[in-house]
């Protein structure tokens, strides 16, 4: 006699999920709910129904640690293999180390700080969905942060300029930049919070920083870079759907939600673009094997993919930002403008500035042909001519610092690529001044914020950026050193220019050495 | 419009005139100089003669450029906040009416720069 | 004519597979192929069906398994024990 047999029916990926994360919280009555969660209406943000929100990605976790687990075996199978081997000599050119030089004191600190933000909003929103997604990412942002230090702490013990990426972050002058930019984000509620990180940073333009690196990485030999962004990025795509998502459902929760998510978007695609300008810069300079040019990047990246996206979102009344136009017109200066700065300031840098050979000028010529040869090739060529003579640039005064952005005040015109652009707002008698009309009008929007923002150099002038036992009153009293000893940054050896640098004679005897016996 | 927040926010101002031991903040760009790759900062006090910045602080700062031994200093353009602005060189900083954060633009009509490309 | 969806994988073996059955699937897809990388690109929308991927691989397939590949994306995500759909919606 045969046994029945029963098929059980296997449950699908939604309905499962469902079910081990769904209705498993409750209304709370010791506390209020609006105590519980002191966060979630302050920005305006009216939300009526949490259980609308879909989750783009269905990680379990069991699965989260299982596939999360798989790469991390991967990647730290190839970091071993990659410093057994001395894989570091497989590069093109030393110059492409001080990519990483910018990208661990810049960028990975970044992913620290997105991972304490991830835990604060993974707390703070009353929405098991989002509170989840958050979570995840938060521990994703972690290992970001772990897997870029393990990483590049292979770089450290052969060149110079990563020995100290915390303490670099805190105090050197160009890295107010990205880390204004997160602190702004951080300090923002949850639902601002995720418009500029979410979706602004890790939707529109995460591809216009991890694609140049790690692609920059492949082309260069650098398997060490290349292995932790394609890590990094894999998590990514969940990133960019949670983003995404939140965004669809403020929009459908309610029309009140429109304005405020326009106006973030706005603001921080425009802070975004202008954190990309160490990128632009990379691309087309600090590459020795380049992969395309800032432009092309720009236009695959963003003028294609984000045009895209707001098609899509117009649906709910939601536009393409304002200052994509600006950016259209930047995306020809913006490189150039930045690794002249670079140049010049190299002396308080902690990675090291060189000119572009004439190929590689000629490069840049073939690839910005409107721009390149009329206003950045005779700065380059008068600085050779300089350098030759023992006359190299070191520009020796402070620059002027836009409020907003931080960076020194290099951007110029849209109209007038001779010009730089000049703003300007009072606030409460004081002036303050800005790149560009739209970090203008993000300072006018909050000035309290923008008031407070540490800028170096304003702070160097109020002698907050000297050592305890630094002494003006000494004869021998040299600023510019002073402050270097308070960046802890070794004079002589991560600044100034690459040719003549520990660099560049340890890279070609090293080389060397690995070839002939 | 004042930040959005769940308690009062503080007006806490990082660069208030105060903080810069008696001088005050000033910043000055030289139009159509762009090897110089944004306008020069500098802390000044208030006291200080206009002409000593011309003729004791600019050298170092902008003297690297092959244009700026040809400048005739009669013949300069001055813009203060981008309205035209002409200063009295040896009255002070403060006498001019100038002020913590003051932004100067000078230009140096027939010197444009390397090349005539405004770096 | 519609805008484009992409999603890009790190180059290997099953990253292999997986683009040909995309190919199989998705008629008007094209492939853009870097260094370590590959970029599959198609007007409107793609659809990676779990199926057609273990008949490429020659092995079992959950569509979760993608994460480990996975470089980036564009274009709005639907996800089933089948099938994983990228798509714009205007």
């Amino acid at each position: 006699m045969d046994m029945p047999t029963t098929t059980k029916k296997k449950l699908g990926i939604k309905e499962k999920y469902a079910l081990m994360t769904r209705g498993l919280d409750w209304e709370t009555t010791y506390q209020p709910m609006d105590k519980v969660f002191p966060y979630a209406k302050f920005e305006g943000i009216k939300i009526h129904d949490w259980d609308k929100w879909e989750d783009p990605f269905r990680l379990t976790m069991d699965a989260y640690w299982k596939y999360q687990a798989e790469k991390e075996r991967k990647l730290y199978a190839i970091l071993d293999a990659f410093n057994q081997n001395n894989g570091h000599l497989g590069i093109t050119d030393a110059r492409y180390v001080n990519t990483l030089k910018l990208f661990l004191n810049g960028i990975s600190p970044l992913e620290y700080m997105a991972h304490r933000g991830f835990a604060h909003v993974g707390r703070q929103f009353p929405g098991v969905g989002p509170r989840v997604a958050c979570q995840m990412q938060s521990l994703d942002e972690m290992r970001h942060a772990q897997t870029q230090i393990h990483s590049m702490s292979n770089y450290n013990r052969y060149y110079n300029g990563f020995h100290s990426f915390p303490e670099m972050l805190q105090k050197v002058w160009y890295m107010s930049v990205p880390r204004s930019f997160f602190d702004d984000a951080y300090t923002s509620g949850p639902f601002e919070f995720m418009v500029a990180i979410g979706f602004s940073f890790e939707y529109v333009l995460t591809n216009l920083l991890f694609v140049p690196f790690v692609s920059g990485a492949a082309y260069n030999g650098d398997m060490g870079a290349m292995t932790f962004g394609f890590s990094a990025q894999s998590d990514e795509a969940r990133h960019m759907t949670l983003g995404l998502e939140c965004i669809r459902f403020m929009l459908e929760q309610d029309p009140d939600n429109i304005p405020i998510v326009q106006k973030w978007i706005d603001k921080w695609t425009w802070r975004g673009i202008r954190v990309l300008t160490l990128v632009a810069m990379m691309m087309d300079y600090m590459l020795p094997k380049k992969v395309m040019s800032w432009k092309e990047a720009w236009e695959i990246y963003f003028e294609e993919n984000a045009t895209a996206l707001f098609n899509d979102l117009a649906r709910y009344g939601i536009k393409m930002p304002d200052c994509a136009k600006q950016a259209l017109i930047d995306k020809e200066h913006i490189s150039h403008q930045a690794w002249a700065t670079f140049y010049q300031y190299s002396a308080v840098s902690n990675f090291h500035g060189w000119l572009p050979s004439s190929e590689e000028m000629d490069w840049l010529s073939a690839k910005y042909p409107d721009t390149f040869d009329q206003y950045y090739r005779p700065r380059f060529e008068h600085w050779a001519k300089e350098a030759a003579e023992g006359r190299r640039f070191y520009n020796t005064t402070l620059p002027q610092l836009c409020q907003v952005c931080q960076i020194p005040m290099i951007f110029t015109e849209p109209t007038d690529p001779t010009q730089i652009c000049y703003r300007e707002s009072e606030f409460e008698g004081d002036k303050y001044h800005f790149c560009s009309d739209h970090c203008k009008h993000i300072f006018d929007d909050e000035p309290e914020k923008y008031v407070q923002a540490w800028l170096p150099v304003q702070q160097i002038y109020q002698g907050n950026c000297f050592m305890p036992d630094a002494d003006p009153t000494k004869p021998d009293f040299n600023p510019i050193e002073e402050v270097l000893r308070y960046y802890n940054l070794q004079n002589g050896r991560d600044n100034m220019d690459y040719v003549g640098s520990e660099d560049e004679a340890n890279f070609r005897a090293w080389r060397q050495t690995s070839t002939q016996n | 419009m004042p930040v959005k927040a769940i308690k009062d926010y503080p007006l806490r101002v990082a660069d208030s005139v105060d903080k810069f031991h008696g001088n005050i903040m000033l910043f000055v760009g030289w139009d159509q100089h762009l090897m110089f790759c944004a306008p020069f900062a500098w802390a000044l006090p208030p006291a200080m003669r206009f002409g000593d910045l011309i003729e004791g602080i600019f050298p170092a700062s902008f003297g690297a450029h092959p244009d700026f031994a040809l400048i005739d200093w009669s013949k300069v353009e001055w813009l203060k906040s981008g309205k035209p602005w002409a200063p009295d060189v040896n009255k002070s900083l403060a006498e001019n009416g100038l002020g913590h954060k003051d932004c100067l633009r000078f230009r140096t009509p027939g010197l444009c720069g390397i090349k005539g490309s405004g770096s | 004519m519609a805008d484009n969806v992409f999603i890009a994988f790190q180059t290997s073996d099953e990253s292999r597979a997986i683009v040909e059955a995309i190919l199989a699937d998705n008629p008007g897809t094209t492939v853009d192929e870097q260094p370590a990388m590959v970029r599959v690109i198609r007007p409107g929308s793609l659809t990676i069906r779990r199926e057609t991927v273990e008949e490429h691989m020659g092995r079992d397939f959950d569509l979760q398994e993608l994460q480990l590949y996975l470089i980036t994306l564009t274009g709005n995500i639907d996800e089933t024990d089948d099938a994983f759909t990228l798509a714009w919606h205007n």
